[in-house]
């Protein structure tokens, strides 16, 4: 069933529109990067230069991805509800649920194959991302130190110690995403058209994200149970030394938050006239 | 028998809010039977084949595949059932052996690549499986329709409207084949349409539900009794009526309208009353009989709206 499930999610040509915005936002910011690419460092390292004196390949590969990764905070999520927020309330909006409801399928097993094909297509994004991101930029930038400029401090790593800290980081990034696609499945479940779901899934993200962002006491108290307070727990991967209770507790709320997203459309669905 | 019994509706309620769209419904469908499900537009005939079907919950009431209580926990009876509800949507961007591949492999029964072939044939689509469904015609749909329904060689067909937005020759090529499937093929066939006429050729069973409630379940032959078949004679005059209300005729006479006879009778007795009229010296210019579901069916829907 998961084989049918990805057969159609990668027959369809929008799915293909994930991967060509990642490469073009990646092409974008190396072209941009090789015009302007001393200006913009000279620039970042304005306040550090006036203590520190920073020589050698500053602007590497590594550094060139970190730069990609943050600009995709918000894109990425966005990427992965185009999927995932389809897979039911699309099967609604074209009528095929119905056809694939006559089958003797379970509701619950159908709702886990499909949560496990935008998992996988979500995966794909994430890899995909790493081949453009990384192994593009370094093979344009080539290989160096990563300086992790940081609103206080700011961390240097060195160029051996750097490529394991972004597959840690992408491998986090996937479960983050996981949890993405477990929150427009459960939106999808509800809708019969897949704008809804997709649309929803962002907005959820983006007010939550305020909830984050904005320091105040009130949003603080909160906002360390919200999911996507933890979605960017993989910057702790290039902190010195790396935080790995935080990053572990991060990766177990998203987990939970994923099993209840998951649970609640199991439910739903379960109980679900199909009238489409 | 209970045991020729395919699938069976007990007590079946369901309510929308405040509508009731389908109250204490029961009925049973026996092997081999082309069961006509018949109901004017929100009868309730759409919610109760979702109910058979598990895509929409009974309220009360349950429903019974080959004797088991068929629920979420029992899904695995629809291995003996194939549908296709209202319209056959399908995955536009996918070719039609790509629905037909991917449905077979859901339908809980290994199936075969020679299956795959033999259903297209049998709904006549050899040769255009490899085309995109979004260039299929209404007519092609539905028939995809009914081969992904058919391939896992089920018991018990459940049809939806099939005939829904096919043209004349679609419509009898439609009726054609579910005359095959029944027939060839062994099918027990379920069927709801609006076009009463298509019900008439087909059916050997049917249920008439009017605001959710069953008005009438039983053999097609005996509901439309060729004693009801409605005779409509135009005449020059209707100045016989007085002698003719002192004939055996006059028990027949339903209705006189300006230059026409109405009878409902055998239609046996049509030479004998032709027969009749000529020699009173009445010309008569048209006979015609109907003995139409329509007039049973309208009869039957607008006695229940008059009493609701």
């Amino acid at each position: 069933m998961l084989r049918l499930e990805l057969y159609k999610i990668f027959k369809r040509p929008r799915t293909y529109i994930s991967f060509a915005i990642i490469t073009a936002f990646a092409l974008v910011i190396q072209l941009a990067l090789v015009a302007d690419g001393k200006n913009f460092i000279s620039f970042a390292l304005q306040a550090v230069n006036e203590q520190f004196d920073i020589r050698g390949n500053i602007l590497n590969g590594y550094l060139v991805t970190y730069i990609i990764l943050q600009s995709l905070l918000v894109q990425i999520p966005l990427l992965v509800a185009l999927v995932a927020g389809d897979v039911l309330a699309g099967e609604a909006n074209m009528g095929t649920m119905r056809l694939l409801l006559t089958k003797p399928v379970s509701r619950t097993r159908l709702v886990l194959v499909k949560y496990a094909a935008s998992v996988c297509y979500a995966l794909m994004l994430i890899t995909w991302l790493a081949i453009i991101a990384l192994a593009l930029s370094v093979s344009i930038f080539g290989a160096g130190d990563l300086i992790n400029l940081k609103s206080d401090s700011f961390v240097i790593i060195l160029k051996d110690d750097v490529l394991w800290r972004y597959v840690a980081a992408f491998g986090f990034a996937a479960l983050a995403m996981s949890t993405v696609s477990a929150l427009a499945l459960f939106l999808s479940s509800f809708a019969d058209n897949a704008i809804g779901p997709i649309m929803g899934t962002m907005g959820v993200i983006v007010v939550l994200m305020i909830f984050t962002t904005l320091d105040l006491p009130i949003f603080n108290t909160i906002s360390r149970y919200l999911f996507t307070t933890h979605m960017i727990g993989w910057k702790g991967f290039f902190d010195d030394p790396v935080p790995y209770a935080a990053i572990i507790r991060s990766a177990v709320i998203l987990a939970i938050y994923t099993v209840l997203f998951v649970g609640a459309t199991i439910w739903w669905f379960n109980k679900k006239d199909i009238q489409s | 028998m209970a045991a020729d019994i395919i699938i069976e509706a007990k007590n079946l309620s369901k309510s929308f809010g405040k509508f009731k769209a389908v109250e204490g419904l029961s009925f049973a469908i026996n092997h081999g039977d082309v069961y006509g499900f018949l109901g004017q537009n929100g009868a309730g005939k759409s919610t109760t084949m979702r109910m058979l079907l598990g895509l929409i919950f009974p309220d009360e009431g349950s429903v019974y595949i080959k004797g088991e209580k068929f629920g979420n926990r029992s899904r695995h009876l629809l291995k003996h059932v194939g549908a296709v509800i209202e319209r056959p949507d399908l995955y536009k961007y996918l070719s039609g052996w790509d629905n037909l591949r991917m449905f077979a492999r859901l339908s809980g029964v290994p199936i075969t690549t020679n299956r795959l072939h033999e259903v297209l044939e049998i709904v006549g689509l050899k040769g255009r499986e490899q085309d995109k469904v979004k260039g299929y015609s209404q007519g092609m749909k539905q028939r995809l329709g009914i081969a992904i329904a058919m391939v896992h060689n089920p018991d018990l067909l459940v049809l939806d409207e099939p005939t829904n937005g096919l043209d004349p020759q679609g419509i009898y090529e439609m009726r054609m084949l579910i005359q095959r499937l029944s027939k060839d093929f062994g099918k027990t066939i379920l069927i709801s349409s609006h076009l009463l006429h298509e019900i008439e050729q087909i059916a050997t069973r049917m249920i008439i539900i009017n605001r959710g409630k069953k008005i009438v379940e039983g053999d097609v032959s005996t509901l439309l009794s060729p004693e009801d078949t409605n005779i409509n004679v135009r005449v020059g005059n209707t100045d016989i009526l007085a002698r003719l209300q002192a004939t055996q005729w006059a028990n027949s006479l339903k209705n006189t309208t300006d230059g026409e006879l109405q009878f409902r009778m055998n239609p046996s007795n049509i030479p004998a009353l032709n027969k009749w009229l000529v020699e009173q010296g009445v010309p008569v210019y048209e006979i015609n009989a109907s003995h139409s579901l329509e007039a049973y069916f309208l009869s039957l829907t607008n006695e229940d709206n008059a009493k609701a």
